[in-house]
């Protein structure tokens, strides 16, 4: 027995040792390689996502012109036009068309939708003039964020003289501070530093200054920029207009509640998903009242009564195959099958929930027999040794044992349909749809749709609402997991 | 080997079967898994209010002729039964009889405690309840605490019969699962190797349980243990290879076997 | 028969057994010297009989602790249990046997020089034919043999006979002379220890006859001793 101990033994035995360990490392190696690609990925979309649920709404003080909103119909009455007057009454030295329109273009196409909605509720209001936030435009937005250009505000600590001359103003004086391609805001104008040479900045207005006196310390100040003009999606104008409304205050910062109410609009900034959502919704409940009655139905049926024969194995053997068919040919088959033969309504959830009903129908009738085939068959026999009829042993004591199985196996297949894309491009879910569904009929679009198109716009917002919608959706598989996994542990028990 | 044991056992019948009414008899009764015929024209007759054990080597057919006496080989595909299994003169196997009624008249105890996932009182009250036999809540109540106390469980467990079944200690389990089988009021019980899972003491309970309630069942014990067989029975039958090879009275069996196999295998020399 | 799953089972009831064959001799030479001793006045032979008994209870008290332990550790059953059971009742007889040839060797000392030579040959041939049973049950029993056991134990009927025609030979010669009742009694007794020998030879006989076949030896034992019902007249 001493030979266990002896030199040759203690070798082999640290070999095993060392493989074990080295196994070990791998297994955690992977581990957090895995785990690292995940943290990235959430991290990078939750990076990108998170702007969007936040937007900057201008406070102006907008008069409710009673002849412009007829109090009968207010609905109807032109917010748009009393918002504009009020927007552009912040700043009277503008009155050039071309200028006018640039600025009006710092507001967002609905930025009207919120007065008219509070004025709706509060008809009193009319004639009045209320305080109201209204909503910028995407552009606006971004840069408020940030997004286009990090801009620095450095104020003038030094004695700059300002001088014209035709076109052109010149700075002298102590010109430390100046840098081209700076904006120097001072006499109620701003101008774009084009050059420094000895002794002199030449510069061109952005807004022609009122008056010409010498800039003493503190009465003026410095806009550095990140990114050229040509760099970006925003013009020095408007950017000179919106640090001056956000000097006054006139600028606020809200979480964005329109993502989640809004249904989808071209306008970045009015996007939201709740068409999307809607969409998925009604999808879903198609779904499930479809697959999960005839997959527990299959299951018990094939797991329980069917015959062991060529019939019920081609059968099992199919579903197994169902369940690993690329989804597109769900897609194809619900183009073929529900539309062009039943005539059913294109892009509508009816349809999408057959389509996915029948995806996720293996993914159920699997899980079930899987949950069903672990019941220990000692308690269908006490059953029957009891005199339980076949019906009542399954019905009394496996399938309630099952439950937690098939719950996990149900909302597993909800998540592969809630997360599904390829088929219901297939059957029409595609288009762009402004309205919130409202039944299983009308045209739709579900999340996963939404995040493709919305990927598909040229407009910069729009990559970031689709980061946000992203993890909306991520959001919502989440908390269908974790109710997966709750209802697993209360319906569990022991046997 | 090949000739008929079973004549020889009927020719020279149990003693103990002259004193007593005969409940299940069962002649040329052959099971078939698939290809393998694991009972072989066997006869048998088994007295009421008493005990007979079934003993032999693992595979010997005597667990599946059990299964055949409630038909619960029914549910194992591809089992085939041939032959007549009489209890109190009807044929079990008769194209008319209701297997769910046959089942309810002859209970069954199985090897490991299968004590249903729910209460104590819901265990036992299952199958009076898909039975119909209760009238009313009270009713119930009686039958299970009947019940339980027959299984003399009912002390352990009375200030608890909400709790789950399976919570109790394995030798409770298999009482519990003794006290369900009574709860229908059934004729026969048959155990299968009712005490293979317990610990000495438990399993002296049960055998002291069996003791008790055999004035008022017919009751089939299958089990691994001889000296159980010898303690709690009063007939006993060894099996070998499908064949029903001896038949006769316990004290006779377990002394002054007839057949050398029976011998062999009860003094521990088999193979 | 076949040998069991379990070796030591088998080793253990081999030991028995040998245990029992090694108190069977003993016994049978215990006999043997003290029949040697009864002859030849041999009071020393006598003597070593009377202390060579210890050996044959040591046996007997081992035989039974044996056995014990083997039905605790083994629970035997059927043939097995039988042999446990005939074992212990064998070793039980032997020690009875041993016992006699012990008190018939303690009466050398009393059985004088001048005794007839013809009255010591009664209990002579006496235990003669009682060492030829305790030699044929003890091979019976070495082989298994219930047939040769049922010889044995109906041929106990000589050993019987034989008996009685010395105690009336030796009762002839008492009421003869009345100086002799104390060796003839002596003798008496001695011829008894023989005729019990006799006696549990057969009870060994039907130990053997039940280890075999499960069962009692159904026939009515042969019994000629009628000493115990004799009634002899000593005024004629």
């Amino acid at each position: 027995m001493t030979d266990t101990f002896d030199k040759g033994n203690a070798a082999f035995i640290a070999k095993r040792y060392s493989s074990e360990r080295r196994f070990r490392a791998y297994g955690a190696a992977a581990l957090a390689i895995s785990v690292l690609f995940l943290v990235y990925l959430i991290a990078d979309i939750g990076i990108r996502a998170w702007p969007s649920f936040f937007e900057h709404r201008a406070v102006l003080e907008v008069n409710l012109d009673a002849s412009k909103i007829p109090a009968g119909n207010v609905q109807t009455g032109d917010f748009e036009g009393v918002v504009r007057t009020a927007f552009r009454g912040g700043f009277p030295g503008i009155t050039a068309r071309s200028d006018l329109k640039s600025l009006t273009s710092l507001l967002s196409a609905g930025a009207a939708d919120d007065l008219r909605q509070q004025t709706v509720a509060n008809p009193a209001s009319i004639g009045t003039t209320v305080k109201a936030g209204v909503l910028l435009a995407d552009d606006a937005d971004l840069y408020l964020k940030g997004m286009l250009t990090d801009t620095v505000k450095t104020p003038g600590k030094t004695n700059l003289q300002l001088a014209q001359s035709g076109d052109e103003f010149i700075l002298t004086g102590d010109l430390s501070q100046l840098a081209a391609g700076q904006i120097v805001r001072a006499n109620g104008g701003a101008l774009r530093i084009a050059s420094i040479e000895a002794g002199l900045a030449r510069a061109e207005a952005v807004m022609p200054p009122v008056t010409l006196n010498t800039l003493a310390p503190g009465t003026w100040d410095i806009l550095s920029f990140s990114h050229a003009e040509a760099d970006r999606r925003i013009d020095d104008r408007q950017v000179v207009w919106l640090e001056s409304l956000r000097d006054k205050g006139a600028i606020e910062k809200h979480f964005a509640w329109r993502f989640f109410t809004n249904g989808d609009s071209r306008e970045p900034e009015l996007a939201g998903l709740r068409g999307a959502i809607a969409g998925s919704l009604l999808t879903l409940i198609v779904t499930l009242s479809l697959s999960v009655p005839l997959g527990i139905a299959a299951a018990v049926y094939l797991e329980e009564f069917a015959p062991k024969n060529k019939w019920t194995e081609i059968i099992e053997v199919n579903i197994n195959n169902l369940a690993a068919v690329p989804s597109i040919i769900f897609g194809l088959l619900g183009l073929a099958v529900f539309i062009n033969f039943m005539g059913l309504p294109r892009s509508a959830p009816l349809v999408g929930g057959l389509v996915l009903a029948l995806l996720v129908l293996p993914t159920i009738i699997i899980a079930s027999r899987a949950a069903m085939k672990a019941v220990p068959p000692s308690i269908k026999e006490a059953a029957l040794g009891v005199g339980a009829s076949h019906q009542q042993a399954v019905f009394h004591h496996v399938l309630p044992l099952a439950v937690p199985g098939i719950l996990t196996g149900t909302i597993l297949g909800v998540a592969r349909a809630l997360g599904e894309t390829a088929p219901l491009l297939m059957i029409g879910m595609v288009a762009f749809i402004v309205d919130v569904p409202k039944g299983f009929t009308e045209a739709a679009t579900v999340l996963p749709v939404q995040i493709f198109l919305w990927s598909d716009l040229p407009e910069v917002a729009f990559q970031s609402r689709t980061a946000a919608a992203i993890i909306v959706l991520l959001g919502i598989l989440f908390c269908l997991n974790a109710v997966a996994i709750y209802m697993r542990k209360r319906f569990e028990r022991r046997w | 080997m090949d000739a008929s044991p079973q004549k020889s056992t009927l020719s020279n019948s149990p003693r103990i079967l002259a004193a007593r009414d005969t409940k299940i008899v069962a002649s040329d009764v052959n099971v078939y898994y698939g290809e393998k015929h694991a009972i072989k024209h066997l006869s048998i007759d088994i007295p009421d209010r008493a005990v007979s054990a079934f003993i032999g080597p693992s595979g010997c057919g005597k667990s599946t002729f059990l299964r055949s006496i409630n038909r619960m080989n029914d549910t194992i595909d591809g089992c085939r039964v041939t032959g007549d299994i009489l209890v109190d003169g009807k044929n079990i196997y008769d194209r008319d009889l209701d297997v769910v009624q046959l089942r309810a008249r002859v209970g069954m105890v199985f090897q490991k405690p299968n004590p249903f996932p729910k209460s104590i009182f819901e265990n036992v009250a299952y199958g009076p309840r898909i039975h119909g036999i209760a009238k009313s809540k009270t009713d119930l109540e009686e039958i299970v605490v009947g019940s339980l106390k027959k299984a003399s469980l009912f002390e352990e467990v009375k200030d608890r019969l909400d709790h789950p079944g399976t919570g109790l200690s394995g030798g409770q389990q298999q009482r519990l699962c003794i006290a369900r089988a009574i709860a229908v009021n059934p004729e026969i019980i048959l155990m299968d190797e009712p005490c293979s899972a317990l610990d000495p003491i438990a399993s002296a309970r049960i055998e002291e349980l069996i003791d008790e309630i055999r004035q008022n069942y017919c009751i089939i014990i299958v089990t691994h243990s001889m000296q159980q067989a010898a303690r709690v029975s009063q007939l006993t039958a060894f099996f070998h290879l499908g064949d029903l090879v001896e038949f006769g009275d316990t004290d006779d069996m377990f002394t002054t076997p007839q057949d050398k196999r029976t011998q062999d295998y009860i003094t521990g020399r088999f193979g | 028969m076949s040998d069991h799953t379990v070796k030591s089972y088998d080793d253990d009831l081999a030991s028995l057994k040998q245990m029992l064959a090694q108190m069977g001799g003993l016994a049978e030479e215990q006999l043997a010297n003290a029949i040697d001793a009864v002859a030849k006045r041999d009071t020393k032979l006598a003597d070593r009989v009377i202390a060579g008994d210890e050996k044959i209870d040591v046996l007997e008290q081992q035989i039974e602790e044996k056995a014990i332990l083997t039905i605790a550790k083994r629970q035997p059953m059927a043939q097995d249990l039988r042999q446990i059971i005939v074992a212990i009742r064998i070793s039980s007889d032997l020690e009875r046997i041993g016992d006699l040839a012990k008190n018939t060797a303690k009466r050398t000392h009393a059985i004088s020089e001048q005794m007839p030579r013809k009255l010591v040959s009664g209990l002579t041939r006496m235990g003669n034919l009682a060492q030829e049973q305790l030699k044929n049950i003890l091979d019976a029993y070495a082989q298994n043999d219930a047939e040769k056991a049922i010889l044995v134990w109906r041929s106990d009927e000589d050993i019987d006979a034989l008996y009685n025609s010395i105690f009336r030979e030796l009762l002839t010669y008492m009421m003869e002379d009345p100086r002799m009742i104390g060796p003839c009694t002596h003798l008496l007794f001695g011829t008894k220890n023989m005729e019990r020998i006799g006696d549990h030879t057969t009870n060994i006989a039907e130990n053997i006859y039940f280890l075999v076949h499960g069962k009692a030896i159904t026939e009515e034992r042969p019994k000629k001793d009628s000493t115990s019902t004799t009634n002899y007249n000593l005024t004629t």
